[in-house]
């Protein structure tokens, strides 16, 4: 399943929430969920943490758009708006955790 | 693929309604069919032909309109949730439709993938 | 029911603050009326909306909770309640003014895997 996650780590508990919850497979960060995938911001340790269980992409149009092009983590896949199509279509269903 | 997408928030506002809109595009681009863009809450407000942005932005309704003479994509705005709002027939852009939630179960069971964009 | 698809709605936003906990139980409504198989996932602030002794006279809205209690004449009686989230909140199942199946995160996760289509609002 394909999880998507639009508000930051920082000021929200969706991400946390997933990681959490979800049995697992892909997480989608898109929108304000981007500062998650960034160095060193101080919810880091909780995408470290997922990344055994969950396959990590971020949308890369709305991380450049936010100035952070530059800070991708480790371990997290960059796509496109295609990719992101590409990850619904490979998921057999989605989920956005609002 | 048949996708079905949701659209929870205003235009503006909020992105969701940029992203749902680059999400359709790139869809079609890879030759899937995007078959209905449901409009529900206050994404009802997407379907103003009211809205006038600034020269210099971008136009979100007349973007959705073109989508959708372009590649008969089916924009329905939720009656329920547009009343709310003071959505109405009057006031409803091109290549928008007024009509039931029913509009939005039947996206869920006649498309592969339903995908959701919100706040 | 066989060619029924499997929708869940998750709920995660508390009621009142925002209007998405009303609009959403008015799809779910609409969907039993489609003979899908319908459940209810309640996580986060989610939980708050089955809270038994709402009284929204004081802010002049309309008082939606009893409508959770009329979803078992659409036949919808698959509610969730994710246990860790109703427990962060100091909330037991009898706060809640409808029954509900308690679930552990674990158990939560695996049954949003079994889904055809997953809303949330």
């Amino acid at each position: 399943m394909l999880h998507i996650i639009n508000k930051s780590p920082l000021t929200s508990v969706s991400l946390n929430s997933c990681v959490n919850t979800a049995a697992g497979g892909d997480i989608l960060l898109i929108e304000d969920a981007v500062y998650a995938a960034t160095k060193g911001n101080a919810a880091e340790a909780v995408l470290q943490a997922a990344m055994g269980r969950f396959k990590v992409y971020v949308l890369m149009p709305d991380l450049e758009a936010r100035g952070l092009g530059d800070r991708l983590m480790a371990g997290v896949n960059a796509v496109d708006y295609g990719g992101f199509v590409d990850l619904t279509s490979n998921n057999k269903s989605c989920q956005s955790w609002l | 693929m048949k996708y079905g997408i949701v659209v929870n928030e205003g235009p503006y506002q909020h992105q969701a309604s940029d992203s749902a809109y680059l999400f359709a595009k790139a869809a079609i681009a890879k030759g899937h069919e995007v078959w209905r863009v449901f409009f529900y809450h206050d994404g009802v407000n997407n379907a103003t032909r009211l809205t006038e942005p600034p020269q210099d932005d971008r136009h979100i309704v007349n973007r959705w309109t073109k989508l959708a003479e372009e590649h008969k994509v089916d924009l329905v705005v939720c009656v329920a949730a547009a009343l709310r709002r003071g959505i109405k027939e009057e006031n409803l852009a091109q290549g928008f439709r007024i009509s039931g939630l029913g509009q939005l179960v039947e996206a869920g069971i006649k498309c592969d993938r339903l995908v959701t964009f919100g706040d | 029911m066989s060619d029924a698809k499997k929708f869940m709605f998750v709920n995660r936003k508390a009621p009142y603050g925002t209007i998405y906990a009303l609009e959403s139980l008015e799809v779910v409504l609409i969907t039993a009326a489609f003979d899908q198989d319908v459940s209810l996932a309640f996580l986060d602030d989610g939980v708050y909306q089955l809270k038994k002794g709402q009284q929204t006279k004081g802010i002049e809205t309309k008082n939606f909770s009893p409508a959770y209690r009329a979803l078992e004449d659409y036949d919808v009686e698959k509610l969730y309640v994710e246990k860790e989230a109703m427990e962060a909140r100091g909330l037991t199942e009898e706060d809640f003014l409808v029954d509900v199946t308690v679930l552990s995160r674990a158990e939560m996760g695996a049954l949003m895997d079994e889904q055809d289509v997953v809303l949330s609002f």
